[in-house]
């Protein structure tokens, strides 16, 4: 039973559009997946120990690549997806390789990391005459005379074709994230992170662990630029660079238990359900003070942290392991 | 065009004035991260508190504005020693992630708190100081005070280091942690002095950044990440390294910002963290 377990969740979540639920909780079901893929792309590295505080870069370089060479030159989102990762890949090598040839760990990656995002945002804004600056950029509509999606241009005013598509990239996440704690990179990686001259000495290459798995991090996460921008049709340079969107990333992942396969997920549907749970609890308040949701927000990132550092589903399996281990343990005595 | 630039030694000059400017804000993180092992990722946000303190208490309230400023000081300072209180210490002996994770929080808390408090318009003291004219050159006079107030500030904290009990206590800490209780230091209390202290620093920079810049709840990013470089560059918690940095730093944003943008400065700075990355990762003073 148990076994079959996740096929029958994916089953209903594959079904979820056919609930008959309404648009807004739709879009929210699709924010949870998107957030929960760009979650867990993050904590393919950052579950090594790379805890990179930069990934806001790698989400600006997918969205606003698709959207210039779209909007300035004509050039299909599919093409711009390449470009957004190539240059990822780029600035992936860039950055990583002086840290990880040198070892800047700890907290000098988390400071490199977290400038590189900042200086991605200075960028995007700097370049405001193409991109729009702090005013954010919209994708040419390719959708005129009620044509309801072109695949060209990557645009589909349906948001049940997002669910799936976000869905299909969703897993595949999944999948890499497995992938990786199953392979021998995430044993070399984890013998890294304990004590790296060591794990140098019987042969790993640190280096090339650490590159491999930040390349596949800040590709993945690239590419949830492209989907976040394709899908909201709208990017500013806040929501997908800087320091805010980065930050978020890490807590989503931590607050979910980034050692668990879906503990990012977790943490996304959590932090987007707490900023809803607000918005209808406060109601008019809400309106208000506008920043009522960023304190609180605040606010359990520190509680969680000093609280729950294992995050949401990291607690409970351990709860769930020691209930087990009771019995057995009371039994022979 | 000439081969003496007189706007280009503006820039320069400026960047010096910069420089004593980011000396400062990097001494107080260089201080906190030396002694308690923790990077306060919010060490700007507090700067924020610190001038919107100034902010409410001169244009609000009507005190002299010297009389704010010391009290904006002592606010921040106030709020160090309960940031290392109520949310560093429960973390202590958590990973070192958890730890600049939980500051991250704070980050977003304090700016929570401005807005709500203050509203998102950008607010000014209203003090108009007449700019120096050398030449053909001019210089901001706020920003010739910032300067020779930041290198006071520098000057008196390294006498207070050097000289003074407690400053002792503190370098002997940042040396070796596992020692010192033996001698008799209770280190609970010398992080809590350090916090304060670092605190103080952000105070005074908050009241030297007031005079310059309008407050806004985000001007804290405009700072933020160029302090962290900062401090990186110069090797995290060596006070030294983060000096030097400092003003090779500002020469960068200065130059690079007169001769493109202001933003591409900033770029051009990071550019040149990367490539120092490159040859001295330990920080350009650092020890191996």
């Amino acid at each position: 039973m148990a076994r079959h377990l996740p096929w029958v969740g994916l089953a209903l979540l594959a079904a979820v559009p056919f609930s008959g639920i309404g648009n807004y909780p739709l879009h929210l079901v699709i924010m949870c997946l998107l957030w929960g893929y760009v979650y867990t792309s993050w904590s393919i590295m950052g579950r090594l120990g790379l805890v990179s505080f930069g990934h806001g870069a790698f989400l600006g370089i997918g969205a606003y690549s698709v959207v210039m060479l779209w909007n300035h030159f004509g050039v299909s989102p599919w093409i711009g997806a390449l470009a957004g990762i190539a240059v990822s890949a780029m600035v992936a090598v860039i950055i990583g390789l002086p840290c990880f040839r040198f070892k800047i760990v700890g907290h000098y990656f988390a400071l490199v990391t977290l400038a590189l995002s900042e200086v991605t945002r200075l960028i995007i804004v700097a370049l405001r005459d193409q991109t729009g600056g702090s005013l954010g950029a919209t994708p040419n509509t390719a959708l005129a005379q009620g044509n309801p999606w072109s695949l060209g241009a990557m645009q589909f005013s349906d948001k049940v074709v997002w669910f799936y598509v976000i869905l299909v990239f969703w897993l595949a996440a999944l999948w890499v994230w497995a992938k990786v704690d199953r392979g021998m990179t995430r044993l070399a990686l984890e013998a890294i992170s304990r004590e790296e001259e060591a794990a140098a000495s019987i042969g790993i290459n640190v280096t090339r662990s650490k590159l491999f798995v930040t390349l596949i991090s800040a590709v993945m996460t690239s590419v949830g630029g492209v989907l976040y921008a394709q899908y909201q049709l709208y990017i500013n340079p806040e929501t997908v660079s800087g320091i805010g969107i980065s930050l978020q990333m890490v807590f989503g992942a931590i607050a979910g238990g980034m050692f668990v396969m879906l503990g990012p997920t977790v943490g996304a549907v959590f932090t987007l359900l707490l900023a809803e749970g607000l918005r209808l609890a406060l109601g008019d308040a809400f309106k208000q003070f506008p920043a009522l949701d960023l304190a609180v927000y605040g606010l359990m990132l520190v509680l969680f942290i000093i609280y729950m550092p294992q995050g949401i589903l990291g607690t409970a399996r351990e709860l769930l392991r020691r209930r087990r281990a009771t019995p057995a343990a009371s039994a022979p005595g | 065009m000439e081969i003496f630039d007189v706007f280009l030694l503006e820039a320069v000059l400026n960047g010096i004035l910069l420089g004593g400017l980011l000396a400062l804000l990097s001494l107080g993180l260089n201080l906190i991260f030396g002694v308690i092992d923790v990077v306060w990722i919010c060490y700007a946000e507090m700067i924020m508190i610190g001038m919107y303190a100034v902010y409410a208490l001169h244009v609000q309230q009507q005190w002299p504005l010297l009389a704010a400023m010391a009290a904006g000081i002592a606010i921040v300072a106030l709020l160090g020693g309960l940031m290392h209180q109520f949310v560093i210490r429960p973390v202590l002996s958590a990973e070192p992630i958890n730890q600049l994770l939980v500051t991250g929080g704070v980050l977003f808390f304090l700016q929570a708190a401005a807005t709500l408090a203050f509203g998102i318009e950008f607010k000014n003291l209203g003090v108009k100081l007449p700019p120096v004219a050398i030449g053909e050159m001019s210089f901001s006079f706020p920003r010739i005070i910032a300067f020779a107030v930041a290198l006071a500030g520098v000057a008196a904290t390294y006498l207070f280091l050097t000289r003074t009990y407690v400053g002792t206590a503190i370098r002997a800490i940042s040396q070796d942690r596992a020692i010192m209780p033996l001698m008799g230091v209770n280190p609970g209390r010398i992080f809590v002095v350090t916090s304060a202290l670092g605190g103080a620093l952000a105070g005074l920079s908050a009241c030297l950044l007031v005079l310059q810049y309008d407050i806004h709840p985000a001007i804290g990013l405009s700072f933020g990440p160029i302090t962290f470089l900062v401090c990186v560059l110069g090797g995290l918690g060596n006070m030294l390294g983060g000096l030097v940095a400092a003003f090779i730093f500002a020469q960068f944003i200065s130059v690079g910002g007169y001769l493109f943008a202001i933003e591409w400065g900033y770029v051009i700075a990071f550019a040149f963290f990367i490539a120092v990355m490159f040859w001295r990762p330990q920080g350009i003073l650092g020890r191996k």
